[in-house]
């Protein structure tokens, strides 16, 4: 799997934070999105699908082929 | 309870989308329609009064999906064909052209309509902001007029207020509230938004009524408050407020109140649900009613409606959460803050544009805001209403 975040559709809701500690950040200053791993260990994957549903500003893609 | 064979879902917007997504990645495989009133494929709202109104982003920008990720789905798009009538018992869905549509479960996610002033349908010139339609006429009409008038002082007249200055338009903003979004945030942020919309250039007309718009052959010419005094204008924007969009569902026997009201698992009959703005649900870690409006919970509350139509039998107990931006300033508020709190500020400095505060009410701390603080205001939402929300993850579930 491997994450792609759009800086300028996030709107630093932090929901994706919230749902994936390991793989999401946010910026001290602004609040947008940090990302920690693209590409993430299978554990995680679940996680990362569930935050990339809920993002609110649709600011999250992956892509899933190896 | 085995899993339905087929799901229609009425409205392919953000809370509509958000659920069949949640039902494939949850295992779905039966059918999966949607219906939606407008010719569009799923796209995002808030950019509406945001970056698509001032023209920084076009509308391919605004699509929720891709085409691929679209095409994964395996859903049908029944575009451009309002629904007129459910049938509860029967989950079938009656269009527009007579069409019936039916699904082993209806996914109800028809969002808001925008509330509008007596006669202002006869008017051209009179704007309203729901959909990408309303907002390309918009930007279309601000880039051709010199002086706007808002009539509505909550969190969309007051974003559409800042876009249109940005843009370098006259505008006034006018409403009934006593301040800036009074009902949203309360009298002190509200005040201190005032104060950034003052130092923009806006004109404020707050704490009255707007009784009449005045037009000549047949375009709106501007805006009469009670006060008497007269705001011209070359167009207006009416930003009122919404009511639930359930016309369509009188008749149904289902229960209609501010909204589709659900139980706590999103249900509103064997096989229906309801999800987004249009829905009411039992909030059971607040013990009562609640109808969000607002982004997160579209999302949010979808992953629990999938889950519950797959027999998972969840609450759904939000922490809730919106964010507007106007200006430099990006506000992101958790929890419930209402005028009725009392504010204080709790980290950062208000002269320098930067702090979170907290709402109280009865000793009790109701909500967490941040201005231009989304990750601290985060950070305390999780020590403060930590314990509002006791829904398991999905993922970890
Ligand atoms: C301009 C604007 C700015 C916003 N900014 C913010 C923000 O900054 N932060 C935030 O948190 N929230 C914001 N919101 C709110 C957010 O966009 C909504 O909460 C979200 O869109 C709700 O999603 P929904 O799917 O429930 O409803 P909607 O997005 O309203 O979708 C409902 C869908 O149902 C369709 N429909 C309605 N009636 C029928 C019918 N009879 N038959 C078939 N289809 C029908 C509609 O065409 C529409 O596609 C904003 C909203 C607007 C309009
Ligand atoms: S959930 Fe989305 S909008 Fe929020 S911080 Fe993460 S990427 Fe940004």
């Amino acid at each position: 799997m491997k994450i792609t975040v759009d800086e300028a559709k996030c709107c630093g809701a932090g929901q994706c934070v919230l749902i994936a500690p390991e793989v999401f950040d946010q910026r001290d200053d602004d609040g947008i999105v940090v990302l920690l791993q693209p590409e993430p260990d299978e554990a995680q994957h679940a996680a990362v699908r569930e935050a990339a549903a809920v993002c609110p500003a649709a600011a999250i893609d992956l892509s899933e082929h190896p | 309870m085995t899993s339905p064979g087929s799901i229609l879902i009425v409205g392919a917007s953000a809370a509509g989308l958000s659920t069949a997504e949640a039902l494939r990645r949850h295992g779905y495989q039966g059918r999966l329609t949607f219906l939606d009133a407008e010719p569009h494929l799923p796209y995002d709202r808030p950019p509406l009064s945001k970056q698509l109104l001032s023209g920084a982003w076009e509308p391919p920008r605004v699509q929720l999906r891709g085409q691929a990720q679209l095409d994964a789905l395996h859903a049908e798009f029944v575009l451009g064909e309002p629904a007129v009538a459910l049938d509860p018992a029967e989950r079938a869905v009656t269009t527009v052209s007579g069409r019936v549509l039916r699904g082993d479960v209806v996914v109800i996610a028809t969002g808001l309509t925008p509330l509008r002033l007596p006669g202002q349908d006869h008017l051209e010139g009179v704007h309203v902001l729901r959909a990408l339609d309303d907002a390309l006429a918009l930007r279309h009409a601000l880039s051709a007029g010199t002086r706007l008038v808002v009539v509505g002082e909550g969190v969309l007249g007051a974003e559409i207020a800042a876009t249109a200055r940005t843009l370098n338009l006259e505008v006034t903003l006018a409403g009934m509230g006593g301040t800036l979004l009074n009902d949203q945030l309360g009298q002190v942020i509200g005040a201190m938004l005032a104060e950034k919309h003052a130092e923009r250039g806006v004109r404020l007309r707050l704490g009255v009524a707007i009784e009449e718009l005045t037009g000549a052959a047949g375009r709106v010419t501007g805006v009469r408050p009670a006060s008497g005094e007269f705001l011209p204008a070359d167009m207006v924007v009416v930003a009122i407020g919404s009511r639930p969009a359930t016309g369509w569902l009188e008749g149904s026997g289902l229960p209609l109140g501010d909204g589709v009201e659900c139980d706590s698992r999103c249900r509103a009959a064997e096989g229906v649900y309801a999800v987004g703005d249009v829905a009411s649900f039992q909030h059971e870690g607040l013990g009562r009613r609640l109808r969000l409006e607002n982004r997160t919970n579209a999302t949010e509350q979808a992953q629990v409606v999938a889950a519950n139509i797959l027999g998972a039998d969840r609450p759904y107990t939000p922490i809730p959460y919106f964010w507007t931006d106007q200006y430099d300033v990006k506000i992101q508020a958790h929890g419930l803050p209402s005028a009725a709190a009392k504010v204080t500020i709790a980290d950062g400095d208000v002269a320098q544009g930067r702090f979170t505060a907290l709402y109280q009410e009865g000793g009790q701390v109701t909500a967490v805001l941040g201005w231009n603080m989304p990750k601290q205001a985060r950070l305390l939402r999780q020590q403060v209403l930590g314990a509002w929300q006791d829904t398991p993850r999905l993922a970890t579930a």
